[in-house]
C-alpha cells in the first residue's frame, strides 16, 4: 500500500470561518477516491487544499499537515509552480483557454519552458490519445478548442494536465456540466486513467462514486467523518450520519 | 387612468429616440451640403493631396494633407505613449493591485479625464513645451511631440479604463486552469488574461484614436499650428480639428475658405465613423465569443 496525499489535523479557516476540521485521510496510488458530501461540506475546499489552489483566495489560513508524495505542501516555502505540476486540477466547468486545440494542450509544456517542436507534437499526441480524443481532433488541432462539445472540452482538460506529466489528478465534479451518456464515458475514461495516475474526485454524485471509486470519504460540515473503502462505506456504514446521507435520509 | 399616462411616455420615449438620429442626419446633411459646396471648384484630389494650404492668399490653395498627415503624426504619437502605458496600467490595476488600491488608482485615472482638455493645454504649454525646447535643443518646444504626449494623457483614462473591464471580464476559470497547470500569475496573464481580453484591448484602442483625432483645444494650443508637411515629430504641426478651430471665425460665410473648412469637418467625421465601426466590431466580436 502507497499512500501518495497524507493529511493529518488539517485545519482550514476563511477568516473566522472554519471550513475543514482535524481532517486526516490517506489516498493511495493507482486508486481513484472519492469524496462525498452535502453542499458545502468543504469537500471542494480539501480538494483544493492539495494543489493549495486555496491561496487565491484571500483571508484563508490552513493549519496541520499536508504531504504529497512524502514532502510536506503547507507553509510558505513551497516551490507551487512544481507542486501543481505533480498535482493537476480538473474543474467543475470544462475551462479550454480560448486558444487552438493544440495550444491548449501544450500550455502546461511551454509554461515550462518546453519550446521543441518535435517534443510538443509527440505530446499532443499522446495526450490527445490517452483522452481518445486524437483520432476525431488530430486534423483539426489548429481550430478553437470553445468550438468544441463540452464532454471534448473537458476530455481536452484532461488532455492539458496529463502533457506535464502528473502524479495526482484532482477532479472537481467533473461531470456535472455533462450529460448521463458523456458522463458515462468520461468515467470510463478515469478507470482507464487510474491504471498510470492517482485520482481524487469530488462528486454530489453518490452514485457516481459508488461506481468508479476504491475509497471514499464521507464528508460533513467540515469534518471527514468517514473515511474507507467505498463497497464498505455504501453497505456497513459504521457512522450514522453516514448510513442517513447514502440512504437518502438528508442531503 | 393609467392607459393614456402609458401611451403618452410611450410616445415620448419614443420621440427621444427618434429625434437623436434625426439630428445626427441633419448635422450631416448640413456638414454635406457646406463642405460639398467646395467641389464646385476645387477637385477632390487636389483638397486631399493637395501639399500647400493657403486658405486666405490670392488664389487662394486648399490642400489638407499637411493637415492629414499633422493629424496622423500627432495621432500616431499619443498612441505609441498611450497604448504600453495604459495596458501596463489596467493590467496592473485589474490583477495585481490590491484591492484598497485599485479603488484609488481607478478614481485617479477616471479623475484624469474629467480634467478639462483646455487646462491640460494650458500646462502644456507651460511646461511641457519648455521642458522639450531644453532637451532636444529647439527653437520652440509647441512641437508635434508635445501634442502627443498631451493626448496620450488624454485617451489614457478610455484606454485604461475600457481594458480593465475587458481584463475583467475573462472569466475566472481561465486563470484557474492556468494556475493549476503550474502556470506564474505573469505567464496566465500574458498567455491566457491579454489573448482573452484581445478585442476589449482593440476596441480601448480604437476609441483611444478617436478620442485623440477628435480633441481640439489642446492640440490647437501645442503642437504649435504650422500648416506645412510634417516631416519630425520635433516641428510644429497643424491638425484637421485645430485648423477648423483657428479659422472658423475668420472666414467669410460663403467664401472657398469656410467651404473647406466644413469639407475637413467631412474628412474628421468619416475618419471617426470608420474608427468608432471598428471599435464597434472588435467589441462585439468579442462578446459574440463569449456568448458561445
Amino acid at each position: 500500500m502507497n499512500n501518495i496525499i497524507t493529511t493529518d489535523r488539517l485545519d482550514l479557516y476563511y477568516g473566522a470561518f472554519q471550513a475543514l476540521i482535524n481532517v486526516g485521510l490517506n489516498v493511495e496510488q493507482n486508486k481513484i477516491t472519492a469524496l462525498i458530501g452535502p453542499s458545502g461540506c468543504g469537500k471542494s475546499t480539501l480538494l483544493r487544499v492539495f494543489n493549495r489552489m486555496n491561496d487565491l483566495i484571500e483571508g484563508v489560513r490552513t493549519t496541520g499537515s499536508v504531504k504529497v508524495g512524502g514532502e510536506e505542501i503547507l507553509g510558505p516555502g513551497v516551490d507551487l509552480v512544481s507542486l501543481r505540476k505533480k498535482v493537476g486540477m480538473v474543474f467543475q466547468r470544462p475551462n479550454p483557454f480560448p486558444l487552438t486545440i493544440y495550444e491548449n494542450v501544450v500550455y502546461g509544456l511551454r509554461i515550462h519552458g518546453e519550446k521543441d517542436r518535435k517534443v510538443l507534437d509527440q505530446a499532443v499526441e499522446k495526450s490527445l490519445s490517452s483522452v481518445l480524443l486524437f483520432a476525431d481532433l488530430k486534423d483539426k488541432l489548429s481550430s478553437n478548442a470553445l468550438s468544441l462539445s463540452l464532454e471534448q472540452q473537458q476530455r481536452l482538460c484532461i488532455a492539458r494536465l496529463l502533457a506535464v506529466l502528473p502524479e495526482v489528478l484532482l477532479m472537481d465534479e467533473p461531470c456535472s456540466a455533462l450529460d448521463p451518456l458523456a458522463t458515462m464515458r468520461i468515467e470510463e475514461l478515469m478507470l482507464e486513467l487510474k491504471k498510470r495516475y492517482t485520482i481524487v474526485i469530488v462528486t454530489h454524485n453518490m452514485q457516481q462514486a459508488a461506481r468508479i471509486s476504491d475509497e471514499c470519504g464521507f464528508m460533513l460540515l467540515g469534518e471527514l467523518v468517514e473515511f474507507g473503502p467505498t463497497k464498505r462505506i455504501f453497505t456497513a456504514p459504521k457512522d450514522k450520519r453516514t448510513e442517513d446521507y447514502i440512504t437518502g435520509r438528508f442531503g | 387612468m393609467k392607459r393614456p399616462f402609458e401611451y403618452i411616455i410611450e410616445k415620448l420615449v419614443l420621440l427621444s429616440g427618434i429625434a437623436s438620429i434625426v439630428f445626427v442626419v441633419l448635422i450631416f446633411a448640413f456638414l454635406l451640403k457646406e463642405g460639398l459646396s467646395l467641389f464646385a471648384n476645387e477637385s477632390v484630389f487636389a483638397f486631399l493631396f493637395g501639399r500647400n494650404w493657403y486658405p486666405i492668399s490670392d488664389p487662394p490653395q486648399f490642400g489638407i494633407l499637411p493637415l492629414i498627415l499633422g493629424s496622423l503624426l500627432v495621432t500616431f504619437g499619443a498612441i505609441v505613449i498611450a497604448v504600453p502605458l495604459g495596458l501596463a496600467a489596467a493590467i496592473y490595476v485589474a490583477e495585481i493591485a490590491p484591492l484598497w488600491l485599485r479603488d484609488i488608482l481607478k478614481s485617479g485615472i477616471e479623475l484624469l479625464a474629467a480634467i478639462p482638455s483646455i487646462v491640460l493645454g494650458f500646462i502644456g504649454i507651460v511646461t511641457l513645451a519648455p521642458f522639450l525646447k531644453t532637451i532636444f535643443n529647439l527653437p520652440s518646444g509647441l512641437t508635434a511631440l508635445a501634442g502627443s504626449i498631451m493626448l496620450a494623457f488624454m485617451a489614457m483614462p478610455t484606454i485604461v479604463s475600457i481594458i480593465e473591464d475587458s481584463i475583467v471580464s475573462v472569466p475566472k476559470n481561465y486563470k484557474e486552469g492556468s494556475l493549476a497547470l503550474g502556470a506564474t500569475r505573469w505567464q496566465t496573464i500574458y498567455r491566457v488574461t491579454l489573448p482573452a481580453a484581445s478585442s476589449g484591448i482593440l476596441a480601448a484602442i480604437m476609441l483611444g484614436i478617436g478620442r485623440v483625432v477628435g480633441e481640439t483645444m489642446a492640440v490647437l494650443m501645442i503642437t504649435g499650428n504650422a500648416a506645412v508637411m510634417p516631416v519630425s515629430f520635433l516641428q510644429p504641426v497643424r491638425t484637421l480639428t485645430a485648423t477648423i478651430a483657428a479659422e472658423m471665425g475668420e472666414a467669410v460665410g460663403g467664401s472657398g475658405h469656410y467651404y473647406a473648412l466644413f469639407a475637413i469637418g467631412i474628412v474628421l467625421f468619416v475618419i471617426s465613423f470608420i474608427i468608432n465601426l471598428l471599435a464597434d466590431m472588435f467589441l462585439h466580436r468579442g462578446r459574440g465569443r463569449k456568448r458561445r
